[in-house]
């Protein structure tokens, strides 16, 4: 599940630190400590851009490794979550270049188009809609509707509303201004949602509802 | 309030960023129109769905396994 951090006060020191402050002194177990923490966000942020598991696994093990290599980089005024998402997205994108040889992958790629900045079906959904599908197959809708987002929203979604990153933070770790994740992720949200509807919406009857028993 | 008015602003209203008297708007707009209700409901819906069910779940094992080889390299790096 996504570890929504709350906003800690500027003179409150976050956990992290302390745990970084120890790391740099030469003691490796704080380091467990921080993987242990952040590897299942990690993991799933690489999956969100690479779509592949292998190249996921790969991704976050480099992340952790280069973030513990240039931990003397690391500047205590940004979080280090953040800090450590934006090694994992680079990592991940640097991978997904690789595997397009050729083609440019860019997610700061103004998308021009105003497509999907408008819902198209107003059906309302059922109760509980998830309850119609078991556990593989939800999953599988989930991930295949997801997938069919461009890439510029679907990570923004990643990021902002799946892991909890704040909007100036999503934007950071892309990248990006405020304006354009946040433009990015409305349609990013009104395209999953239509997409989504396809498979949670009301079925409506086609004959009158029976009285349960009344079937011969 | 228009519907392309409530739409613009859909972001900060799941965000629940709004001033008081937007938000009285918006509540004499959703009155009346389904479309926007749905959408509303639904938006935030899709949101809830993607954060409680994990996708791209990491088994114990390949989690545990990961977790070893990356400490193992940083031991080596330093
Ligand atoms: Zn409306």
């Amino acid at each position: 599940m996504s570890t929504i951090q709350s906003v800690a006060g500027q003179d409150e020191q976050h956990p992290d630190v302390a745990l970084v402050e120890r790391v740099r002194a030469g003691d490796v177990s704080a380091y467990d400590t921080l993987v242990r923490k952040y590897e299942r966000q990690l993991f799933r942020i690489s999956q969100h851009i690479t779509q592949n598991r292998e190249d996921a696994e790969d991704v976050m093990q480099d992340a952790f490794l280069k973030a513990y290599e240039k931990l003397d980089q690391f500047q205590g005024n940004s979080k280090f979550y953040t800090w450590l998402v934006r090694i994992a997205v680079n990592e991940s994108l640097m991978r997904l270049r690789k595997r397009r040889t050729g083609k440019m992958v860019s997610i700061d790629d103004d998308i021009v188009t105003e497509e999907g900045s408008m819902p198209r079906d107003f059906a309302d959904w059922a109760p509980n809609p998830e309850q119609n599908y078991n556990q593989a197959e939800l999953a599988e809708i989930l991930k295949k509707t997801i997938q069919g987002l461009p890439e510029g929203f679907r990570l923004v979604f990643a990021l902002r509303d799946v892991e909890g990153l704040s909007t100036e933070e999503t934007a950071e770790t892309l990248g990006l201004s405020v304006p354009a994740v946040k433009s990015r992720l409305l349609r990013a949200r009104l395209q999953l949602r239509d997409r989504l509807t396809r498979y949670f919406k009301k079925k409506t009857p086609a004959v009158a509802p029976q009285v349960n028993g009344a079937e011969a | 309030m228009k519907c392309t008015e409530f739409l613009a602003i859909l972001d900060d209203v799941i965000d629940e960023s709004i001033a008081a008297q937007t938000r009285a708007e918006i509540e004499v707009h959703l009155r009346k129109c389904g479309h926007c209700e749905v959408v509303l409901d639904t938006t935030r819906k899709t949101i809830e769905i993607y954060r409680c069910h994990e996708i791209y779940e990491l088994p114990s094992e390949v989690s545990e396994r990961l977790h070893n080889a990356i400490m193992e390299r940083c031991k080596k790096a330093k």
